[in-house]
């Protein structure tokens, strides 16, 4: 857009109304229609797919359309039931009780290893593979690991946590064990975050750790000092992405407790009803699609709220080399 | 520089002495090498014990998939009594096969077409001066940040009201329009490539297809295998978009599959508790993942890199 305005004829300041002269002028050149063309099937899906059933789904959320029958107008009465509606308290409970704990845990773990991994040197390469192999894992399989490995009577974990004398609880079945137990789980796969912190790290310049060895800086000073002010745009990127996708957790705890295999009736154990299970359920399962949209529009607020503040928060914390930010 | 102990670079051909030392390419720190060792040590016993704990499961699962019922649950590491059989029967008792096929067949044209309209788009983006570009590429950006769940209602909707609810068609057919992550993805990979390319080719009188076809798609490989098998693995470990569409055994694919078969032989399930046979089936729909894994890592790593270092 800038190369466009700057065709301005000498003497006069490109003001405003010409701006926008020259903006509509761009679309006599062949380049412009060239690349609305190639840009077609994006911008017909993200009419079609995005942003029409993101109105939709507004609108949605104002009726009890129920597939089978006519939708009917209802109002704001989906959001006040969801205002009385326990489960969403369980669901948005649950979910932030996850996030909480996936996220930090996801990060401090990724990093420690990301750390020791520069420091073996060529043995990295080995290792991060290693690490990568549960991230390749279905969620599905996941979650039946979960049940399996987790197993209070004769599950592995319990099993090895009882060589060391510590009695292990029945993660799979105790209420208040079920989302520590989902969240050990969930790090089995923090081979991406891994990987994404190894290549920060190695991208440090060394002069940098060079300079501060000189002034007699403490491995822990280089870290703090160093480490952690270089990798920060990553560290931001991860804690954004966990955060939205932590907040979205679905197939694992689906697998593991609303089977109807290990669970009577598939309605599983509230600890483990997350929002999107819970949305799930209502909007395919309860065919309550208004309802259902309500919920959704909610997770959209939320979620729009809590990346907001990240981004806010993030603008102290996060140093990008030479000043720029993207 | 000449303070640090020569370590890795002291094997070298003469000539490199002749160099100054700034030059020289050294890769690892050392501090002081008694420490260092000692640390290093330190750190390879953990991240062995860390791999043991990363890969156990997987050892775990294929140990327990051949044990017969009752011995699933033992913890040895050999099976024994061997039961190879489970395989046979899980073989026979579900449509593993079709499963299978449905998964690669559904895996395969999303891979391709997310990757092809993506290349399309990241391409535009990348090349082309328009009005409204940043707009547009804001609304990308945004896309990425949009939770899947708010749109996943009236998605259904639409694809009931065309009869294709219950077919695989809305399983790939959504990606027949670009995808935001890919998109960002592969437009930084555009931008890597030298302008004059283009010009020269425009010089020699080639339109903005041919540009697009002959010029950037085929140096753009790597984006493109990139975004392939990210997409391959995400319509292969994918729940929920199967629980949504797939209405009947046969056009299940393999994870709705594997769900199934929890729900068939888990201990309240109709197959009284066969455990050994689910952890067959795990294993069956986990091994092509590893596979893929194994062929492409290098791409998974760069694809991951670029994702993360370009926020």
């Amino acid at each position: 857009m800038t190369a466009l305005t700057s065709v301005s004829p000498a003497g006069r300041k490109p003001g405003r109304q010409s701006r926008i002269r020259d903006w509509f002028r761009g679309f006599r050149l062949r380049e412009t229609w060239a690349a609305y063309a190639f840009l077609s099937p994006w911008l017909f899906g993200f009419v079609v797919l995005t942003l029409g059933p993101m109105i939709a789904s507004l609108i949605l959320s104002l009726t009890n359309y129920d597939v089978i029958g006519n939708a009917t107008f209802v109002g704001t009465q989906n959001y006040s039931l969801m205002i009385h509606d326990p489960q969403i308290v369980t669901a948005l409970r649950n979910t932030l009780i996850y996030t909480v704990l996936n996220v930090p845990l996801t990060m401090i773990v990724s990093l420690a290893l990301a750390m020791m991994l520069n420091r073996v040197g060529r043995a990295g390469g080995f290792f991060r593979t290693a690490f990568y192999l549960p991230v390749m894992t279905p969620q599905v399989a996941t979650g039946i690991l979960y049940l399996l490995l987790f197993n209070g009577s004769y599950g592995l974990l319990d099993k090895v946590l009882s060589f060391f004398h510590i009695p292990g609880p029945y993660w799979t079945t105790d209420p208040n064990w079920i989302k520590p137990g989902l969240v050990l789980m969930s790090l089995w796969a923090v081979g991406a975050t891994v990987v994404i912190y190894y290549a920060a790290i190695r991208s440090v310049p060394a002069r940098l750790y060079e300079a501060a060895a000189m002034d007699g800086a403490s491995p822990w000073r280089r870290f703090r000092d160093i480490t952690v002010p270089m990798i920060s745009p990553a560290l931001f990127f991860t804690f954004i992405v966990l955060t939205i996708s932590a907040l979205q957790t679905f197939t694992q705890a689906y697998t593991a407790f609303f089977n109807t295999g290990t669970n009577n009736n598939g309605q599983g154990s509230s600890a483990a009803l997350f929002y999107v299970i819970y949305l799930f359920q209502q909007g395919f399962s309860d065919l309550h699609m208004g309802y259902a949209s309500a919920l959704a529009w909610m997770l959209f607020v939320v979620i729009g709220i809590i990346t907001i503040i990240q981004l806010l928060v993030s603008k102290r914390f996060v140093y990008y080399e030479g000043g720029q930010r993207r | 520089m000449t303070a640090r102990p020569a370590a890795s670079g002291a094997p070298t051909a003469p000539q490199s002495q002749a160099t100054p030392p700034a030059r020289r390419r050294v890769p690892r720190i050392q501090w002081k090498s008694g420490r260092s060792v000692f640390s290093r040590a330190i750190f390879l016993i953990f991240l062995i014990g860390a791999t043991v704990v990363f890969l156990y499961p997987f050892v775990w699962s294929v140990s327990a998939s051949l044990k017969p019922r009752d011995y699933v649950f033992n913890n040895q590491l050999l099976p024994s009594p061997f039961e190879p059989s489970n395989y046979v029967q899980i073989w026979h008792a579900a449509p593993v096969l079709q499963w299978t096929v449905n998964s690669l067949y559904i895996g395969v044209l999303a891979a391709l077409t997310v990757t092809f309209s993506s290349a399309l788009v990241a391409f535009a983006f990348a090349y082309f001066r328009f009005p409204g570009r940043n707009f547009l590429f804001g609304c990308v950006l945004a896309t990425m940040m949009l939770p899947a769940a708010v749109t996943m209602i009236p998605v259904y909707l639409i694809w009931d009201h065309l009869h294709l609810a219950n077919t695989q068609f809305p399983l790939w057919m959504g990606n027949l329009f670009g995808s935001a992550f890919y998109i960002f993805l592969q437009r930084q990979f555009f931008l890597g490539i030298p302008r004059e390319l283009f010009e020269a080719a425009r010089m020699d009188g080639d339109n903005y297809w041919t540009m697009f076809w002959r010029i950037a798609m085929p140096l753009a490989r790597p984006a493109l295998i990139v975004t392939a098998i990210f997409q391959f693995q995400a319509s292969w470990t994918d729940l929920l978009q199967p629980l949504i569409y797939l209405h009947s055994d046969k056009l299940y694919t393999l994870s709705l599959g594997l769900f199934q078969l929890l729900n068939q032989y888990g201990p309240s399930g109709g197959g009284s508790g066969q455990y050994q046979l689910i952890i067959a089936g795990l294993v069956i729909s986990t091994i092509p993942m590893i596979i893929v894994f194994f062929v492409g890592q290098r791409y998974f790593v760069e694809g991951i890199v670029t994702q993360g270092g370009k926020g």
